[in-house]
């Protein structure tokens, strides 16, 4: 494992089993978040991106299970950890916030009592006078004007953007080695949004944690992420440092989302949209699970699951067809 | 063009009231607060803005979902305002909705067909059969298949629910769409298909289009003209590439420089605005965006800026719009060559497999 490393997966599985069959929301994932970097996952809904963070953290509702792999942070497998470890893991080393803050807070408890409560389960020796200061202070750094007032507020007071402060503010209380952002600004105003990410990026400066970004917005993650996954149906169908997948994209499952994007900066008439929708996860097409949507597709890509290659110097894509250009030229001339 | 929707001094108050037994007003919130603006036949208008701001207040008053507390409403010359029952019915023919959310906006007890023909059968337009044939023709046209009538909203997919809406609204022949927030709640790619089939929609049935949107990016794509909503009052509006490029007020600067651009090279550009947007119950006096405004002078805090012409198809309510500071926004960058090429290679395969 690189020294550089905090968290690595390595053939990560989850399935359900239900009344339609096995169902496998994550699929045999291998990533790595490197210390003091954002790793963002995009997809669209029903990719498995929100399984996977919950499998890190081992909070896979039932009857999902994590099946097969390991999970290493600083080289420790989780999935080996008792229930009490893992306990101590969630919030002190790991911690996570979600997209709505407001289903996420307490509406009867106080801003403040709130975050207490998750910073005494780590520190149990404090008073509670040092717990206020502590929470006091952890408001200061989200950024929240006159901290000692929001302290006794209730969510409802609040604003969406300062709910989702607090949440921020509550999981770096005990200054966790990796964030797990699961679309943190989906729900908030696009200028609110711009404020969350600064401030996410200004603690990341501070604090040297490790992000994992998981969202579906092309632009949050080009403005957040050092490295990008995509994924599509619980696999990686690519991953690359976010310019190189920018830049040069491989996968067609990625050109389809940048060209379904409408952008500021460029003028088309119409939008490159992805033909068809995400398969339900019991139902996944066999070989490549983009194939059925795939403008590339050609026999093989119907039967065989393919694995992700390299293109270049940490630039992996799932296809048997990248790049493109040259197998398209090859068939040219066959 | 000749203009379909004129909207004038268009305004909805509701009270806030305390107390159980003795009830008394403690307080107004300003939810649309005096906007008038204009759609022309065959041409989109876009109503952006964040949350609160009164967009989609002023898309039911529009329509008189909601009764407006002042201001006129005009549709093709006809008074909507005042109009009675029977004038109303046949006005609402011609006017159609179509809503954001494509899980709460279909009966889940009426099949697709019987959803698309209810309102057909509400303005007593065909018999049974005609009606079945146009529901067999709005599926195709939304791109679904005649089998689909039959089925149940439960069996599609977002995406699919939202053609089912769309066909709904169309099935009246209606001249004006209104549409509130669409495709917001759909992934990139589905949005992208939907935003693609109104726009073909419109070039072939000649639709004019209400578009309530917060997303900016998807209203350059959509719309010819856009008016830029703030707690209630629109602070700026013209034609889109006029305020795209030259946008004359603060607070439209401010949304378009927010946005993330799908492009890493062009990373930390984003300046987010301060504050949060105060509540409407309490509206500052003055340009109501004054206590956000980087540019607040004295008098922004209280006097209130008229929406003013600061060019041709374009209007600003700011006091210093002509003193504003370049904009300094940037549109350059866009695709790579390398992601270019291959997105065209992408395109024409589809179109080959299509």
């Amino acid at each position: 494992m690189a020294a550089q490393d905090l968290l690595r997966i390595e053939g990560l599985r989850t399935s359900f089993r239900t009344s339609a069959g096995l169902v496998r929301a994550v699929d045999g994932i291998d990533l790595s978040v490197k210390r003091g970097q954002t790793l963002g996952i995009v997809g669209e809904s029903g990719c498995g991106k929100s399984m996977l963070s919950l499998s890190i953290m081992r909070l896979v509702p039932p009857p999902g299970r994590i099946t097969e792999g390991r999970v290493l942070l600083e080289g420790r497998d989780l999935l080996t950890l008792s229930t009490a470890e893992m306990r101590q893991v969630r919030g002190g080393q790991i911690a996570m916030i979600f997209q709505e803050p407001m289903t996420s807070l307490n509406p009867v408890h106080s801003v403040g009592k709130q975050i207490t409560e998750a910073m005494r389960v780590h520190s149990p020796g404090s008073s509670a006078g040092q717990l206020r200061d502590e929470a006091i202070a952890a408001l200061k750094r989200v950024r929240i004007p006159s901290p000692e007032r929001r302290f006794d507020e209730y969510p409802h007071q609040l604003s969406g953007g300062m709910r989702q402060r607090v949440m921020i503010a509550m999981a770096l209380a005990c200054r966790p080695r990796l964030l797990i952002a699961d679309e943190p600004t989906t729900a908030l105003d696009v200028t609110v949004q711009a404020q969350i990410l600064d401030l996410l990026r200004e603690l990341q400066a501070e604090t040297g944690m490790s992000i994992i970004l998981i969202t579906h917005d092309l632009g949050v993650v080009a403005e957040m992420a050092d490295e990008i996954a995509v994924l599509y149906a619980g696999k990686v169908a690519e991953r690359a440092p976010s310019r190189a997948l920018f830049e040069d994209p491989q996968h067609p499952y990625t050109l389809g989302l940048l060209g379904s994007v409408p952008r500021l900066d460029e003028e088309r008439d119409r939008l490159l949209a992805i033909d068809g929708s995400v398969p339900p996860p019991f139902a996944f097409p066999s070989g490549c699970r983009f194939h059925p949507r795939c403008p590339f597709s050609i026999g093989p890509c119907t039967t065989a699951q393919p694995p992700l290659r390299e293109l270049a110097a940490g630039h992996e894509a799932a296809c048997i067809r990248a790049p493109i250009e040259t197998s398209l030229s090859l068939e040219d001339a066959a | 063009m000749s203009t379909l929707l004129e909207v004038e001094g268009l305004a909805r108050h509701y009270p806030v009231k305390k107390g159980v037994l003795v009830q008394r007003q403690i307080g107004t919130v300003r939810a649309v607060d005096g906007v008038s603006f204009s759609v022309k036949r065959g041409e989109t208008l876009a109503l952006v803005g964040e949350s609160g701001c009164g967009k989609s207040t002023t898309a039911r008053l529009v329509l008189r979902l909601i009764e407006p507390s002042a201001g006129t409403i005009r549709f093709d010359g006809q008074d909507v305002t005042h109009a009675g029952g029977a004038a109303m019915r046949a006005l609402r023919r011609r006017m159609q909705i179509v809503f954001q959310d494509p899980y709460a906006s279909l009966n889940p007890r009426l099949t697709v067909g019987d959803a698309i023909a209810e309102p057909m059968q509400v303005h007593g337009i065909g018999d049974a059969d005609a009606r079945r044939a146009k529901v067999q023709e709005l599926l195709r046209l939304v791109g679904l298949a005649a089998f689909h009538a039959e089925r149940y909203p439960h069996e599609f997919s977002g995406g699919q629910r939202q053609r089912i809406g769309i066909a709904r609204a169309l099935s009246v022949e209606p001249d004006l769409v209104v549409c509130d927030e669409p495709v917001s709640a759909l992934d990139v790619s589905i949005q992208a298909q939907v935003v693609n089939l109104m726009k073909d929609l419109q070039a072939r049935l000649g639709l004019s289009y209400l578009f309530i949107a917060h997303d900016l990016s998807v209203v350059k794509h959509m719309a010819d003209r856009v008016a830029v909503m703030y707690l209630g009052q629109i602070m700026e509006i013209g034609d889109k590439r006029s305020l795209f490029r030259d946008p004359r007020h603060p607070y439209t600067r401010a949304l378009l420089a927010a946005i993330p651009h799908p492009d890493p090279a062009r990373r930390g550009k984003v300046t987010p605005l301060g504050g949060d947007v105060p509540s409407p119950m309490n509206i500052p006096p003055g340009c109501r965006f004054h206590t956000r405004c980087p540019f607040a002078q004295d008098r922004c805090r209280s006097e209130a800026p008229e929406l003013r012409a600061v060019g041709s198809n374009h209007a600003a309510a700011c006091h210093f719009s002509e003193s504003l500071p370049d904009a300094g926004l940037d549109y350059s960058g866009g695709l790579t060559e390398a992601a270019a090429r291959r997105l065209a290679l992408y395109d024409a395969a589809r179109r080959r497999a299509a």
